[in-house]
């Protein structure tokens, strides 16, 4: 189908961006036609948890203006309209602590119910900075803990290719709206996979930058040691200009890392000539559906005929990956969740006996995905069973950033189905924890490394969108960046829009 | 295997009030979940240390100096129960307990 074809707001930001800054259209008129969009898919999609209608419209008036006065050059993303998942604060206090007008914040939790946060997130602060339109919070597994977007305190969100079928997680409203045509872009966070495999399963992209290359700061934790946010976009080239906005260091994450940041957009030459490109033979998993097989290799092929070296390499203790993700995450989860205690902020069950504060307040507040994992995590770190759960799992942290290290400096980049299958039913795996959770079993190794990884759209299997993950090494999103692009040109998928984007 | 008092030992440590229901259904799916994650033990790490976190960080440090943060008012905005310029708290320490 032509580009040309469709709606404005399912275009990318680099064709909107041509038009707003040749004055065809204004950043009022992309806002409106989002916000119209979130209005007419809100029940069946179920996408955005609060929506900033507006503060919206008065920035993209304040890009307006900038962009009559030809503020628009090296700006890419003045006066495009975003969502950011609701994992991330946004500013909704002034000094007096006063409602400000400002958008709440729920990490799909009932336990931050009525929570508004003080502060800003660094990603709003930069995003804002860069003249972006903040649109609202996008619905999510309740503390980015999910595959499917069905542990959101605030019912599922429904894949716009499918609305009978999820549109993975944990951050598949951000995926789905800008599968949608809700938002130009919008971030997520990853912590096993949660941003490349809902981009897989939206027929999005989505980047999962290096732990420590984008400032977590005010993004509600999960597991620190694994956590990343990035962008979910319509085209590689989009994604660059996101991540450039992001990119950098911030001195309050103590994590992040401060090292250059490289010119995204200059890495895509469009050229993979003379490459190596790995497969790990370990990526394709038992229960791996054939036509997601297919179309990733399908994939491999095209990188080939581009000029690219295709070697299969081997990682084996990606089979631990998942046991590996499952002790330290919830470790992890269990201590960043013990913040929430009836007292500070959110929820409060109101007990005059302190331990009948906590336990009351914790049961009522977290869903039943998250309880399971602060459990888990509760148990692994207990006396008597730390070395034998955590220690090891740390321990083959070690050898699986150890085979990661070893392959890739033997190949440039690697290459690899993001997600198992295409989305499946809604209800289809809530009763079964551990099938869930091998959704995640071709993207959790990477988390563990730290590495940068996307998933690019590589077709349709029944129907469904595919991802093709491009996985680099540290820092290198460049080569991710360039591999994904020059897969994206030849193959010709960028175009494709799920039903919602012609009705 | 876990016990059902193991899991309302574990619940109690992680200050999370779960009904009799509950229990039941997490002490069937942790056990199901530690049996597929107790594949771990069969990894070789004897010449392995542990990797808190991937990135080269040492501690990172700054000047000692004050700087603004957030106003009083911002940060008790959100407590459930206040008094004054407090968090109100339920009674930690009382004589005879």
């Amino acid at each position: 189908m032509a580009t040309q074809a469709l709606p404005l707001v399912d275009r990318t930001i680099g064709e909107v961006g041509e038009l707003l800054r040749s004055r065809q259209v204004s950043s009022r008129e992309l806002t409106e036609g989002c916000l119209a969009r979130i209005d007419r898919d809100a029940e069946r999609l179920n996408t955005f948890l609060a929506v900033g209608r507006e503060r919206a419209l008065a920035a993209a008036d304040g890009a307006d203006r900038e962009l009559a006065d030809g503020g628009g050059a090296a700006r890419p993303l003045l006066g495009i309209p975003y969502a950011l998942k609701d994992i991330f604060v946004t500013r909704a206090l002034d000094d007096d602590g006063n409602p400000d007008g400002g958008l709440p914040t729920t990490a799909g939790s009932r336990i931050l119910e009525g929570y508004r946060s003080p502060y800003a997130s660094a990603a709003e602060e930069r995003l804002t900075a860069a003249g972006a339109v903040l649109l609202g919070k996008t619905n999510c597994d309740e503390f980015a803990m999910g595959s499917s977007n069905e542990n959101s305190a605030f019912g599922p969100v429904h894949n716009p290719w499918d609305e009978s079928t999820v549109p993975g997680g944990s951050s598949g409203g951000s995926s789905a709206a800008v599968a949608g045509g809700q938002a130009f872009f919008a971030l997520g966070t990853d912590t096993g996979g949660s941003i490349r495999q809902p981009a897989s399963l939206s027929g999005v992209i989505g980047l999962k930058p290096t732990y420590g290359r984008v400032s977590r700061y005010g993004m509600i934790a999960f597991a620190s040691s694994l956590d990343q946010c990035g962008p979910f976009t319509r085209s590689v080239h989009d994604c660059t200009h996101v991540l450039q906005a992001l990119a950098g260091h911030d001195a309050r994450d103590s994590t992040s890392v401060d090292i250059p940041v490289p010119d995204y957009a200059a890495a895509l030459t469009g050229d993979v000539r003379g490459m190596r490109l790995g497969v790990p033979r370990e990526y394709f998993v038992a229960g791996m559906e054939p036509g997601v097989e297919r179309a990733v290799r399908e994939a491999f092929a095209v990188l080939e005929r581009l000029g690219a070296e295709i070697v299969e390499v081997s990682l084996p203790s990606t089979d631990a990956g998942l046991a590996t993700y499952y002790i330290i995450a919830p470790a992890e989860a269990s201590a960043n969740l013990a913040r929430y205690d009836g007292v500070k902020y959110g929820l409060s069950a109101g007990e005059d006996d302190l331990l009948e504060n906590y336990l009351r307040t914790r049961g009522a507040g977290f869903g039943p995905e998250v309880k399971r994992r602060i459990m888990l995590g509760t148990y692994a770190l207990s006396a008597g069973y730390y070395d034998a759960y955590y220690v090891k799992a740390q321990q083959v942290r070690t050898l699986i950033k150890a085979e990661f290290d070893r392959v890739l400096a033997d190949v440039d980049a690697l290459l690899a189905p993001t997600s198992p299958s295409v989305a499946f039913a809604i209800g289809a795996k809530t009763e079964d924890p551990l099938l869930m959770y091998l959704n995640d079993a071709c993207t959790l190794p990477v988390n563990i490394a730290g590495l940068p990884g996307i998933s690019v759209p590589a077709g349709l299997a029944d129907g469904l969108p595919v991802g093709l993950q491009v996985i680099g090494r540290a820092f290198d999103e460049a080569t991710v960046l360039r591999v994904a692009d020059a897969y994206e040109r030849a193959a010709r998928f960028a175009d494709l829009r799920p039903p919602t984007a012609h009705d | 295997m876990i016990s059902r008092e193991d899991v309302e030992h574990v619940a109690t440590l992680a200050r999370l009030g779960l009904t009799d229901d509950e229990i039941d259904r997490m002490q069937g799916q942790l056990n199901r979940i530690l049996e597929a994650i107790g594949q771990l033990q069969s990894v070789d790490t004897s010449a392995v240390g542990p990797t808190a976190q991937v990135i080269a960080l040492e501690n990172v440090m700054r000047d000692d100096v004050s700087r603004p943060g957030l106003s009083r008012e911002a940060a008790l905005a959100n407590a459930p129960l206040r008094e004054g310029a407090h968090l109100r708290v339920p009674v930690v320490l009382e004589e005879g307990r």
